[in-house]
């Protein structure tokens, strides 16, 4: 690579990481109006430890990012599965709907399902944040899953069901260990876009209930606390720890059924 | 091991008829090749005794019984891939032992048949590795050791060979021609490569757009072909198309004789010749007694040492080709010459246009 292209790279990376970077580091600095010189405190780690409502937005958005990576990951797999390996009227027209969902602008989407929830007696709280999560994960996870089924081969079911596997025992045994890899990506995106999900959230929060992302932006809008350094930080790191994960699993289960 | 029948099979995809009315026997512990050009319906009447397809029409039976309406995991056959589709997240041992867990067979006595059928392919001390660490020919030979582990009743390849090279094609041929023999398993192996089908085969069946134009043992299909198909597709022919008079046919003015049985006088009649059955005689030479003698113009030599192949242009301006030894040192007719082409009644065949 040339240096100007060296160059280049360090400077978008550099516009990526940096912010994150001084969010982590004022986390640990002493002064709450990110004042230097720099002086290293574990404190607004312990004060977020006395947040409860800080602690318990993390707690919701957690559980409700677990419920929608479990539930979207299965239902969109099984989508995905029939739209690839059944025919029947309308498949075309029913790929083509998943996808709109992820161009509209999430305001929209947002709107829209508080209406219909409000209107259908759903009402607001964790169960219709984990709904309109779950809703809104599904197309990303067909999209993954639908990707790594054009990847597999028909031919290896057809050589174990020529071995005695019966349809389901040869889709189980070749297909889906393949498929592996993408279910694993699959089932991040899903989390990725709940954890992540503010719009929605904050439409269907209720006063008691609501996530990590509407309490620090209420707690922004109140005035600025580190502790929100704090917990970001945290959330960071357990990121990381999520795509480290990823990278790993996605390395031993090989990229799809290529010879 | 059984005789696998296929009893009057048609299929249809939409309009067209991709196989017509097709009916073959496979000899118990025969290797028989399904040939003919792409399109024909190879694929498909192999996948309808594998049991992947159903037929419109018509019965399978596999040993006697009727398997028609019996699906693919239940049938006992084994299938070898043009992909090979050996099983990419398992070692070769996982692979040839997968077929056996589905029949029950596990532990010892897997791990022994599975020994017994990488010996047998010649892959002893590969059980541990990936499938994508072997070459082709490995792989295929992986599946064909996984194809025949369950002591199939039937060896089902779809152009098994097609991906490998020419050289180890042919040692494959070898290789799978003394498996089948040492195994004594039925097989119907589908190929478009005629040199490939008359090299491995006991018995041979030509499909030409969804029928079967001949089958038979290779040496009758290729010295008796039925039909100008036959005789074209398995090999070169010469074709003679005339009108049949007393004693034989006329073509271009020339009276050429056979030794099969002709239709009435006034009929149009085909014959073929191979172009090695035909001699060359010198203009100053004469036909042996009792030959057809048929003069013809060289028009193009083509050399290649042993053997020289003569391009002619025979009576009625036909176009006919020879193949000769060369064994006086150099071609016997130059390119212009006027030459004699003499071959013997019994090697003219009378066949169907
Ligand atoms: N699933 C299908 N749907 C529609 N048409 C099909 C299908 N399978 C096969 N055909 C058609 O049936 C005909 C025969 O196909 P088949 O695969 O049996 O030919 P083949 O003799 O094996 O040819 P090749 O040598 O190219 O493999 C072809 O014209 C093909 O287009
Ligand atoms: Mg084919």
């Amino acid at each position: 690579m040339t240096a100007l292209g060296k160059l280049f790279l360090f400077a978008v990376l550099g516009f990526l990481y940096l912010p994150v970077a001084v969010l982590v580091a004022m986390a640990f600095n002493a002064s709450p109006l990110y004042a230097l010189p720099f002086e290293f405190t574990t404190h607004w780690f312990e004060e977020l430890a006395g947040n409860d409502k800080l602690l318990a937005a993390t707690r919701n958005s957690v559980l409700i990012a677990i419920l929608t990576t479990v539930l979207a990951t299965v239902i969109g797999a099984l989508a995905a599965i029939a739209l690839s390996r059944r025919r029947f009227r309308g498949r075309t027209l029913l790929r083509l709907l998943l996808l709109p969902p992820i161009a509209i602008p999430w305001l929209i989407i947002g709107t829209a399902m508080l209406v219909f929830f409000f209107w259908t007696g759903i009402g607001r709280g964790l169960h219709a944040m984990v709904l309109g999560h779950v809703a809104l994960a599904i197309p990303y996870v067909v999209l993954v899953v639908g990707a790594g089924l054009n990847n597999t081969r028909i031919d290896l079911e057809e050589a174990a069901m020529s071995l005695g596997s019966t349809p389901l025992h040869a889709f189980f045994a070749v297909t889906l260990p393949l498929l592996m890899p993408s279910l694993i990506a699959a089932a991040l995106f899903a989390f990725a876009v709940s954890l992540d999900q503010f719009v929605i959230s904050y439409f269907l929060a209720t006063p008691g209930v609501s996530t990590l992302p509407v309490e620090i932006y209420t707690s922004i809008r109140k005035g600025f606390t580190p502790e929100v350094n704090a917990v970001s930080s945290l959330l960071l790191a357990a990121s990381m720890i999520l795509i480290i994960i990823f990278a790993r699993l996605t390395k031993v289960g090989g990229v799809s059924g290529r010879r | 091991m059984a005789a696998v029948d296929a009893e009057t099979i048609g299929k249809s995809y939409g309009a067209t008829a991709v196989l017509d009315d097709v009916s073959l026997r496979f000899e118990d512990g025969r290797f028989t090749s399904l040939l003919g050009p792409s399109g024909s319906g190879k694929t498909t009447l192999l996948r309808i005794v594998a049991g992947f397809v159903t037929a419109d029409r018509g019965r399978i039976l596999i040993g006697g019984e009727d398997v028609t309406s019996v699906p693919v995991w239940k049938r006992a056959i084994g299938m070898v891939f043009q992909s090979y589709a050996l099983f990419p997240h398992m070692s070769v041992d996982d692979n040839v032992a997968f077929g056996l867990a589905r029949r029950g067979v596990r532990g010892a006595e897997a791990s022994r048949r599975v020994g017994e059928a990488l010996e047998m392919v010649r892959l002893s001390g590969f059980g541990a590795r990936r499938p994508k660490e072997l070459s082709g020919g490995q792989q295929q030979r992986v599946a064909l050791a996984r194809a025949i582990v369950t002591r199939p009743r039937v060896l089902l390849l779809d152009e098994p060979l097609s991906a490998l090279d020419r050289r180890l094609r042919q040692e494959m041929q070898v290789e799978l021609k003394r498996i089948q023999r040492e195994v004594g398993i039925t097989t119907i192996f589908v190929t478009h490569d005629q040199e490939e089908a008359l090299a491995l085969s006991d018995h041979v069946a030509i499909l030409d757009r969804g029928r079967i134009v001949q089958a038979g043992p290779p040496g009758e299909i290729y010295e008796r072909p039925a039909t100008r198909f036959a005789a074209s597709f398995l090999g070169d022919a010469n074709f003679l198309e005339g009108v049949v008079a007393e004693g034989g046919v006329i073509v271009g003015g020339v009276l050429v004789r056979t030794d099969d049985p002709l239709p009435a006088p006034g009929t149009k009649a085909l014959l073929a010749v191979r172009p090695e059955k035909i001699a060359l005689v010198p203009a100053w030479g004469a036909a042996p007694a009792g030959h057809n003698a048929v003069p013809a113009t060289v028009r193009q030599v083509v050399y290649a040492g042993a053997a020289s192949t003569y391009l002619l242009d025979g009576p009625g301006g036909v176009a006919l080709t020879v193949f000769a030894q060369n064994r006086t040192g150099g071609p016997v007719a130059e390119a212009g010459a006027t030459v004699t082409l003499a071959f013997p009644p019994k090697q003219t065949i009378l066949i169907k246009d």
